[in-house]
């Protein structure tokens, strides 16, 4: 009579079903199917969207095949499409913004790691943060009512002046151009130079600059030949990261770069940046060809952005790894 | 000897100021822009904002009530798609995963966050807007909604994994199920951090402009339905900014000072809420 209920509890429900059943009702089984759901549904999303990239885009890539990347004419109305000025504006405006970004960020994170007391450079680094929280349209808007006239009065006639004999600041100014936009998009991408350099910085061991300054060198020299070189490896994948960033910025960018598709060599002269290009036509965009071809744009922006944010994680992947190993 | 010595303590302090410069200059560049956004936006700023639908071209005044409101929606929308599955993959990635699918999950949830937002509304337009052949809030939440996975995983997971392991080992002794473990203790544990997340992707994506484009569109009246276009403040910034009136510049600057108090409070009360759980745990 007493081990009744024992045996009452022991039975199990026979049968595929019953047992799945039995499992279910235990809740465990529920609830990492249910989580599961959710971290395949990442998965599939991302897969979607690849997907629906690479279909919405066979028009034009049966139509111009590999053409599509050589092509100078942007022409709607006769169904030409060539994708070469907008590559080639995406391509330029981030390199002059990393031109820019780099030296300023390295150099910030310097002063925060290695000079700056803890309390400050906590403080700093999160006003840092907080300015790459800030939306690209308030960069945008800030970069057509600000910096446009200031590049416009002071500082273009000044370039053209002193360094009109070189083609990169020739011809007329107009305010928007390709150096407002890399100007923006510095402004844009030093947050995440800072905060990343910083942090690898500050991992650098105690002993490498002891060692350095116990041998006479001065801070500066124990700084930039021992402890960055040290680092070096985490400051290129953040510098990797805020590329990626650049290239796939789109607001500001399309706020003050003047969107022409033409390719001149003056950073005075208005570009068109693949973003750019998609923000403002997609909506406008009659004939099936022609919303191809921007979704096509869409899908280089897409692999450019992976390729470079694949390259950061494999860095930041290895040089973890390496630190690991020598912890 | 003397003069290589003057010459390398020379360098030494123009360098070390120089980097000093660099710190200063960056963040010099924020207060800038509060600053100026506060000047330029708080004196276009009235009630008259807040409550009023935009003017008619050539007329001035007017608000971004609908732009507001509709913000709120998308908002909405978004943390609709985007909470559960950023916050339920997180508690799988720390809670339930195994080796190589977790891995797979977390690489394609950075793949995810690195994705160009003007992207996300290609994506959004072709599975929404095509297929329904109409604009609308839907679309554009949707669009949001992704882009706020990424951060809300990794927030999740990362928070989770904070939590000493000895509290799941207790709960799991005293005999209750995996899922109560994690529901009832663990969580509730690694809450704040959680919750930061979720804010701080929240913010994020209330500043987005790019992917509402051409899914959400704009609207100059309210919307009259999910599947409508609806106004948000960000696309009408880049509107009123773009656009010819001074009059537009004007609420352009209001709105974007609306925008940017909103995103910097999520922000900051975000992480003084991380440092302050952090202080309270020690």
């Amino acid at each position: 009579m007493a081990d009744t209920p024992i045996t009452a509890a022991r039975t199990r429900p026979s049968g595929r079903v019953g047992q799945f059943i039995h499992r279910l009702r235990g809740g465990d089984e529920v609830a990492h199917l249910i989580t599961l759901m959710c971290a395949a549904s990442i998965i599939a999303v991302t897969v979607m969207l690849v997907y629906q990239l690479y279909i919405n885009s066979s028009l034009p890539r049966h139509k111009f095949g590999f053409e599509f990347f050589l092509g100078r004419t942007w022409d709607p109305v006769s169904g030409d499409f060539g994708a070469l000025p907008f590559i080639y504006g995406t391509l330029v405006s981030s390199a002059l913004a990393l031109l820019l970004a780099v030296p300023l960020g390295v150099g910030a994170a310097v002063f925060l790691s290695e000079l700056a007391p803890p309390r400050i450079s906590t403080a700093t680094t999160f006003v840092i943060e907080l300015l790459a929280a800030v939306p690209s349209v308030i960069y945008g808007l800030l970069g057509i009512f600000v910096l446009i006239p200031i590049l416009r009065k002071p500082v273009m006639p000044f370039l053209k002046h002193t360094l009109g004999f070189l083609p990169l600041f020739k011809g007329p100014i107009y305010g928007v151009s390709m150096l407002a936009a890399g100007v923006v998009l510095a402004i844009m991408i030093v947050p995440f130079i800072i905060s990343v350099s910083r942090e690898v910085l500050l991992a650098v061991p105690v002993e490498q600059r002891e060692a350095a300054l116990g041998l006479g060198a001065t801070k500066w020299e124990s700084t930039w030949q021992i402890v960055v070189p040290f680092a070096r490896v985490g400051i290129f994948a953040s510098i990797f990261l805020a590329l990626a960033r650049a290239l796939g910025e789109t607001m500001a960018v399309t706020m003050v770069i003047g969107n022409d598709p033409k390719i001149s060599a003056s950073l005075f002269a208005p570009g068109y940046s693949i973003a750019a290009v998609i923000a403002n036509e997609f909506t406008e965009a009659t004939g099936d060809l022609y919303l191809q071809a921007l979704i096509e744009l869409g899908l280089v922006l897409f692999l450019l952005t992976i390729l470079i944010n694949g390259l950061a994680r494999l860095v930041i992947i290895a040089t973890t790894q390496k630190g690991a190993a020598r912890g | 000897m003397n003069l290589r010595m003057a010459w390398r303590k020379s360098l030494n302090i123009v360098m070390l100021s120089l980097t000093g410069v660099c710190a200063l200059f960056t963040v010099s560049v924020l207060f800038f822009i509060l600053g100026y956004l506060l000047w330029y936006g708080g004196k276009s700023l009235n009630w008259a904002f807040f409550t009023n639908l935009p003017a008619p071209v050539g007329e001035t005044g007017g608000g971004m009530a609908n732009a507001i409101v509709g913000s709120g929606k998308l908002m909405l929308l978004a943390s609709l798609v985007g909470i559960p599955i950023g916050v339920l993959g997180g508690v799988y990635l720390a809670e339930f995963g195994g080796q190589t699918f977790s891995f797979l999950v977390r690489y394609t949830t950075d793949l995810l966050n690195g994705v160009p937002s003007i992207v996300m509304g290609i994506f959004a337009y072709t599975i929404i807007v095509l297929p329904m052949k109409h604009f609308s809030a839907l679309a554009g939440g949707a669009a949001l909604g992704v882009m706020m996975i990424p951060i809300a995983v990794r927030t999740t997971e990362e928070s989770l994994r904070g939590v000493p392991l000895v509290l799941r080992e207790g709960a799991l002794a005293l005999g209750t199920s995996k899922w109560r473990t994690v529901a009832t203790v663990v969580m509730p544990a690694a809450i704040r951090g959680i919750v930061t997340g979720v804010m701080l992707t929240i913010a994020r994506v209330a500043g987005e402009t790019a992917p509402l484009l051409f899914t959400a569109l704009s609207n100059k009246f309210w919307s009259s339905g999910w599947n409508q276009p609806i106004a948000s403040l960000p696309v009408m910034i880049y509107t009123y900014a773009v656009g010819p009136y001074d009059d537009w510049h004007r609420q352009a600057w209001a709105a974007g000072l609306v925008l940017l108090g909103f995103v910097l409070l999520a922000n900051v009360g975000a992480r003084m809420m991380v440092s302050r759980g952090m202080a309270g745990g020690r």
